[in-house]
């Protein structure tokens, strides 16, 4: 134990104080469905501008004036936890803090055009695009960016998309993706809707790729590789240039899951590294608000060999320079959104890069390294593994990780990604992000210890201070009820 | 002058803290926790130069403000409706805002709620069973569908049937989502914007997964035989996938009416605006396919006191839970749009809502009467009710037409030689007489 164990014990957290969850807190009565406080069934078709064979007979939806309506909201995202509310280490999600101003200028009355309109009355739109794109080129490393797909997973497909037609290209017929057992289920989820099989690649000892393993793994069927650099667990692999060339001598393709980009700005490039094709999540790495689970966008950045497969339209400027134009790169793969994706967040993730340059980028970076690096040497469960990256994954030893989860709730923080990646035992994955100062650190650490140090009693009966205690989501599965039809029944 | 701190300024960054932090960890400096080897070190410039706040919205206002500013007719598909203020305030609340997907349901009871109820919604409007709290945008959503109708039918077959007139967006990301899976996307006549029902029916056979339509459709046409189509895609065991939107949803007869098994679309007409082709993509369901469904869904639990709670549910459907045998790769979506989308809604009501998707008819018909008394046009060129939009016959190149427009200040969408489309709702509505007046001039 450190001296500086002692210099923060006022940082000892009791739940429920100084800690506690912002919640609804009339006496258990939780805010009514909109549906209970009013609802009306209308008539419809009757005054109908249409013939009653097109038309439905009726409407049944809530029927509450605007006060009423504010008031519903409110009380509900008073029982929701964002990162201005407080830390949200949650592994691999990259929860940053959101600037305000990135708001307003995606509310820019400027940014709402429409998408079919003619190229040249939307100069600016397509400057800012082409800016964008070259923003994330340079900061992976790559040669062209496509900003359409409309988050990371949709980039992931967007990838394997543009490799897969690579191969074709090349008159190569290549049936498998390789990926690591501790990559995010995305990756999984993605080769196997692109038409692949998977094939999954056990980790090292050290956490790393098993360089004898990939050995084993690629070959003359081997489309890509797919890697996160630094990994899940936070670790950097540090062979990727060997890495690279065995699977680039096998023929195969190196595919660069960006959601860990935020440890690497302005310090190390994918594109140098070796990888061929990557997606941005411009809504983590470049800090726009998460939403509640979206919207984000997975920008995907390749090498000039594979340019002429991005999807269309893209972007660039006119060869006279005289403006910016939309066109089909020669051997596109088409679309995998029905326009130019999720333009407001795109906007934001300008607007960010543009207010941080080199020096803010680069700083974003170190302290996120630094902020993993210190809460890891702080807190009491074990972690195995490092040096670190952006996060790190610790063990809950003999605690049940979803639990001490569950517990840490009580303690008004956040808690980690929990169970993932399963080469950790009860793995509480743990990305405090560059939003952190070393106060907030300490708290969240002395939450850390708090639960670390409580009974099995404790934790199972956890969370008690938050809107709702412990949900049964095996009961919730078991005997579905997803609409307020369904509550009718 | 505003001080401008090097480093990022959304960093707490105190040097104390930091000398302090460095010696817990054991290091000298920050830059020993990189553990990346020097070959593959970047010691480049990315050569973006930092700038204030101020700044960094001059630059964004600088570069947006050299779009036109034009009135917008345009539709097929993005639509601009009058978003009430309370939209924005309440979707601008931090704790939705900047929250994230809600794998501890504890503390997001809020969120859950909320996209429970605009799952509720869609349930209502389509009147089928389950509603997932959504996709990227329609053409993701349709791609979706797709392989759900593989998964679900219950003989194979690899047809997918899509309008030839259907978006050429929307049929590219089909054919990436089909691709995989091998369906092949095939398409069917229509005639006067509408399904040809007889085209149809010669094109369909036992092969066909499924069956797609759209009402309105991309030329802003409602389907007058819906329930036909349902019933040829049932007689070959095809799923009936339709495109809609919740406002013609609120006054069009209901998806599970007319035998639709599917409904997708866009919920950015409401709560969210054309955003540059930024959309919400809709998706429901038949209850029987619940496990099918792509996405995620919030469901009613409880808590350990028995109260009423609500969660994320059938999650081993995903991603990260079943890997490689999800039903999707989806993981982020469009979860604040969907919050939009449902406080819009409730703040028109059932009869704002029905109201909205009204004057989508009416001022659709009124705007074509007068264009079509308009020499050198001819309006609506279907002979179908529209909703929000139709196409109309130019005598000159219609290129030139939008063209001249453009410079009258107002934007049109060119679909023919000689056709152009025209949208119009609350939004565009005040600018009726003007733009008329300009189509005089120009046409």
């Amino acid at each position: 134990m450190s001296e500086d164990r002692d210099a923060t014990d006022d940082h000892a957290p009791e739940a429920g104080t100084r800690y506690d969850q912002a919640r609804w807190t009339d006496d258990g009565q939780y805010e009514p469905l909109l549906a209970e406080k009013d609802s009306t069934e209308v008539a419809v078709g009757d005054d109908a501008p249409l013939p009653d064979d097109l038309t439905r007979d009726s409407l049944e939806l809530p029927d509450l004036s605007e006060p009423e309506l504010a008031r519903h909201y409110t009380r509900l995202s008073g029982m929701n936890y964002g990162v201005d509310s407080g830390p949200f280490p949650l592994g691999s999600c990259t929860m940053k803090y959101n600037p305000k101003f990135t708001e307003r200028v995606a509310a820019l009355p400027a940014a709402a055009v429409h998408p079919d309109r003619s190229a040249t009355s939307v100069q600016g739109t397509l400057e800012l695009q082409a800016e964008l794109q070259g923003y994330l080129g340079r900061i992976g490393g790559m040669d062209a960016v496509t900003l359409q797909p409309p988050a990371g997973a949709a980039g992931e497909f967007t990838g394997i998309r543009i490799a897969a037609a690579y191969h074709e290209a090349n008159g190569d017929d290549r049936t498998e993706v390789v990926i690591p057992d501790s990559a995010h289920g995305t990756n999984f989820a993605t080769a196997a809707m692109a038409g692949f099989d998977v094939v999954e690649l056990p980790s090292a000892e050290d956490g790393r790729v098993d360089i004898g393993a990939l050995e084993a793994a690629v070959g003359e069927d081997t489309a890509a590789l797919m890697l996160t650099n630094p990994n899940t667990l936070g670790l950097f692999e540090r062979d990727i240039e060997e890495i690279a060339e065995i699977v680039h001598d096998a023929g195969g393709l190196l595919y660069y899951d960006g959601a860990n980009l935020n440890a690497l700005l302005g310090r190390a490039r994918p594109g140098d590294m070796g990888f061929d094709v990557m997606h941005y999540n411009v809504h983590k790495t470049f800090a726009t608000p998460h939403g509640g689970g979206g919207p984000g966008a997975g920008p995907v950045g390749v090498t000039e060999e594979l340019a002429a497969f991005l999807p269309t339209p893209h972007v660039r400027q006119q060869a006279d320079g005289s403006g910016y134009e939309r066109y089909e790169p020669e051997r596109s793969i088409g679309k995998v959104h029905g326009f130019s994706g999720n333009w407001l967040v795109l906007v934001r993730a300008f607007a960010y890069i543009a207010r941080l340059g080199d020096a803010g980028l680069a700083d974003a970076s170190a302290r996120a390294v630094l902020n993993a690096n210190y809460l890891a040497s702080r807190i009491d469960y074990e972690v195995p593994y490092g040096p670190f990256h952006h996060e790190f994954v610790a063990s809950a030893g003999e605690q049940d990780a979803a639990d001490a989860a569950k517990r840490m709730l009580d303690y008004g923080v956040h808690p980690p990604t929990t169970k993932w990646p399963e080469i950790v035992d009860e793995a509480l994955m743990t990305e405090p992000t560059e939003a952190e100062g070393k106060g907030s650190l300490d708290d969240l650490a002395a939450a850390f210890d708090a639960v670390a140090a409580e009974d099995d009693a404790t934790l199972d009966a956890a969370p008690e201070r938050t809107a709702a205690r412990r949900i049964d989501q095996v009961s919730a599965a078991r005997e579905p009820r997803l609409s307020w039809h369904a509550l009718e029944e | 002058m505003t001080r401008q701190r090097r480093g990022s300024p959304y960093a707490p960054g105190d040097t104390d803290d930091t000398a302090a932090m460095l010696d817990a960890i054991g290091v000298e400096g920050v830059e020993d926790l990189f553990d990346i080897p020097d070959s593959v070190r970047f010691d480049g410039e990315l050569g973006v130069e930092p700038r204030s706040e101020r700044d960094a919205r001059r630059l964004v206002e600088r570069t947006l403000g050299r779009n036109d500013e034009l009135t917008e007719f345009m539709g097929r598909g993005h639509y601009d409706h009058y978003v009430p203020a309370l939209v924005d305030d309440l979707a601008s609340r931090q704790e939705f805002l900047t929250s994230y997907t809600q794998y501890q349901p504890e503390v997001a009871q809020g969120f859950l709620q909320a996209l429970f109820e605009y799952q509720s919604m869609l349930v209502e409007l389509t009147g089928l069973g389950v509603a997932n709290c959504s996709m990227y945008d329609a053409a993701t959503a349709l791609g979706e569908a797709a392989t759900l109708s593989q998964r679900v039918r219950s003989v194979s077959g690899e047809r997918i049937l899509v309008p030839d007139q259907l978006r050429e967006g929307k049929r590219e990301v089909l054919a990436a989502y089909a691709d995989g899976p091998d369906l092949s996307v095939e398409t069917y006549p229509t005639a006067e914007g509408t399904v040809d029902v007889d085209g149809l029916a010669d094109a369909l056979d036992d092969d066909a997964a499924m069956v797609y339509a759209e009402t309105p459709t991309v030329c802003g046409a409602i389907e007058p035989d819906l329930g036909a189509v349902g019933e040829l895609a049932d007689d070959h065991d095809a799923l009936f996938v339709l495109g809609s939107d919740p406002v013609a949803l609120a006054l069009l007869e209901r998806p599970a009416d007319v035998g639709a098994d599917v409904v997708v679309g866009e919920a950015s007409a409401l709560g969210a605006g054309t955003a540059y082709g930024m959309g919400t993509g809709l998706f429901a369901t038949r209850a029987e396919y619940l496990r099918q469904v792509p996405g995620r869904l919030v469901g009613i639990g409880s808590d350990a006191t028995d109260r009423r709670a609500f969660t994320l549910t059938l999650q081993t459907r995903e991603q990260h839970i079943r890997k490689e045998r999800a039903t999707s790769n989806i993981c982020t979506n469009q979860a604040l749009m969907a919050l939009r989308t449902a406080v819009h809604v409730a703040t028109l009501g059932p009869d704002g809502l029905v109201g909205l998707a009204e004057d989508c008819v009416s001022l659709a018909r009124d705007l074509a009467t007068r264009l079509d008394e308009v020499s050198g046009l001819q309006a609506p060129v279907n002979d179908r009710h529209h909703f929000r939009e139709f196409q109309a016959h130019t005598d000159q190149p219609a290129a030139a037409v939008a063209s001249d427009l453009e410079s009258e200040g107002f934007a049109v969408h060119v679909v023919g030689e000689h056709r152009i489309q025209v949208c119009v709702t609350d939004a565009n509505e005040p600018a009726i007489d003007r733009f008329v007046d300009a189509m005089a001039e120009v046409a």
